[in-house]
């Protein structure tokens, strides 16, 4: 399995080919339009995400020392977003989550282009998952 | 002689960039707030450079220059409005500040337990929580008068909803999200027939309706100075006189006050009473400049140019399939709250800033609209008259394009 930096990588490198930001945008609502909806029944307050323009939802399961994510949003580009942190943070261990650093998301630009306000909730998805994994990190060290 | 769109434009020197490389700006989120002409910033500037001083305290030069320009814009405003006098306006810091005050000290001098205020349901929340807060504290009822399907007012609630028991209603002059010019003069009579006083949300009336308070009979008017192409942290409270002279202050310190001792202050007149600390008075002398650009225009001539290039945006922007307005009311500002069929507002108002267009997507401060349509948001395109036909066929161009990457 590669490793999260590797992942950060080729994402960079795959939105690099593209020079107009409409095409980083197209490119992203294609992978927001590939991305898997979650079931239905997680589509509760309970797994939303809080303070975004879109509605964000993320679900987490932990097995075997991992954690396995699933993400959605009504917005096209969010959903393009939770796509791109789930293929970086897609059953991880805990401490690898805790341990990473994110790069890609400024290099690739993202942090100029979305507005840095709560509107787009990245941080804010980024935020929850390392939450997710210092709790079950918590729990099987205990 | 006819509004030479170009000519007014030529006053705002920032709407003439590239925001980012090859996308030239077409801003549309004038609801938000509008731009500045220059002669505003050169106000603020001339002030800050030459003239300094805190006013109403220093027996030098300066600080009497910074006096009499401050309370020259207050006249200025008295008459822009037709207040009666000029104790009747107080300076704060917005809209938001204005209600808070009318709300905490009218409520103070008025409202029982079981009383009860009445607001409408396409208030900003700025004109929804003070009150809210307010009756909370004082055991009061709030009620909400309903709009219709085309975002009017529902008065005939309205007057079922008016006894004995309320003491405030307060309802905004035009709706920052349905663009509704709401029948004021109607809301205030039959308000006062039932001995309540009414507080007007001015903030997106003043810049597009004519308001002559003493016309209106409004007890209160409050707008924001940056949303009639005045600095940010400007606004105005109007009041009647009679009420503001019995209501108590709403913040207490320095220059509100006449007298001092630690027992006992006694606090100073009208509209001193009501400003404490040392205010604003750079921006104010900014907000002077301001109304008097808008004079020098005359709003009718403006809001006519506005008019025009609403009905021109909207026979185009309906066009596009799946476009779905949100307040048709036979009477609105330019302001055109959308949704695309099967276009997230969130993807459209960032694709659109791409574009360069800066239009305000999502819940727009007022929940309780987005509730009434169950929706999560829209998308605002807010025109101004600096706005120009071009930049309509351009935004339109740009839809149609965006809406294409969705399907
Ligand atoms: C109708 C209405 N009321 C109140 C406000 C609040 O104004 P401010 O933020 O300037 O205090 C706004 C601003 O968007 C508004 O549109």
């Amino acid at each position: 399995m590669k490793t999260i930096n590797e992942v950060q990588d080729e994402i960079i490198e795959e939105f690099s080919m593209f020079d107009d930001w409409m095409d980083k945008y197209a490119n992203l609502i294609e992978m927001g339009n590939e991305l898997n909806d979650i079931d239905p029944k997680y589509k509760v307050d309970n797994y939303l995400i809080k303070g975004c323009q879109s509605r964000v939802w993320l679900y987490p399961t932990f097995e075997d020392g991992k954690i396995h994510f699933e993400g959605e949003s009504d917005a096209i580009i969010v959903k393009g977003l939770v796509s791109l942190l789930l293929k970086v943070y897609e059953d991880r261990t805990a401490k690898e989550i805790l341990e990473s650093e994110l790069y890609f998301i400024d290099d690739i630009g993202l942090t100029q282009h979305l507005s840095p306000t709560r509107s787009n909730g990245l941080l804010s998805m980024v935020k929850q998952m390392r939450l997710y994994a210092l709790a079950y990190d918590r729990k099987i060290n205990s | 002689m006819s509004f030479d769109v170009q000519e007014f434009r030529s006053h705002f020197p920032i709407l003439d960039q590239e925001i980012y490389p090859k996308k030239k700006l077409v801003y549309f989120d004038n609801a938000a707030t509008t731009q500045k002409p220059k002669c505003v910033a050169e106000a603020v500037e001339h002030y800050m450079m030459k003239v300094n001083g805190n006013i109403h305290r220093g027996t030098h030069k300066m600080a009497s220059d910074a006096t009499r320009a401050y309370e020259a814009v207050r006249d200025q405003v008295c008459s822009f409005m037709n207040a009666a006098s000029r104790e009747e306006i107080i300076f704060t810091k917005g809209t938001t500040e204005s209600i808070n005050l009318v709300a905490w000290s009218l409520g103070e001098m008025c409202l029982q337990t079981g009383d009860e205020v009445i607001v409408s349901e396409m208030e900003h929340h700025a004109n929804i929580v003070p009150w809210q807060v307010l009756c909370q504290r004082k055991g009061a009822i709030l009620k909400v008068i309903p709009f219709d399907k085309n975002g009017e007012l529902r008065l005939d609630v309205f007057e079922t909803l008016l006894s004995d028991k309320t003491k405030v209603v307060s309802v905004n002059h035009a709706s920052n999200v349905l663009g509704t010019i709401n029948p004021i003069e109607k809301i205030i009579q039959l308000a006062h027939l039932n001995g309540a006083y009414v507080v007007i949300d001015g903030a997106q009336g003043i810049g597009h309706c004519e308001v002559d308070v003493q016309k209106l009979d409004c007890d209160f008017y409050a707008f924001s100075g940056h949303k009639v192409y005045g600095p940010t942290g400007t606004g105005v409270l109007y009041g009647k006189r009679e009420l503001l002279e019995q209501m108590p202050p709403f913040m207490t310190g320095g220059e509100m006050i006449e007298t001092v001792t630690f027992e006992q202050t006694t606090y100073n007149v009208l509209p001193y009473k009501f400003e404490p600390g040392t205010p604003n008075y750079t921006d104010v002398i900014g907000l002077g400049a301001a109304i008097g650009f808008v004079l020098s225009y005359g709003k009718g001539k403006m809001v006519a140019w506005e008019e025009e290039l609403y009905q021109y945006a909207i026979s185009k922007l309906s066009q596009i399939d799946g476009f779905r307005l949100f307040g048709s009311a036979e009477n609105k500002v330019g302001i055109i709250s959308f949704a695309i069929e099967g276009v997230h507002h969130f993807d459209l108002g960032t694709l659109l800033d791409q574009l360069g267009f800066a239009v305000r997507t999502g819940r727009l401060c007022a929940d309780p609209i987005m509730d009434h349509f169950e929706v999560q948001g829209v998308t605002r395109a807010a025109l101004s008259p600096y706005n120009t036909k071009e930049e309509v066929d351009s935004f339109y161009s740009a839809l149609l394009r965006l809406q294409q990457m969705f399907v």
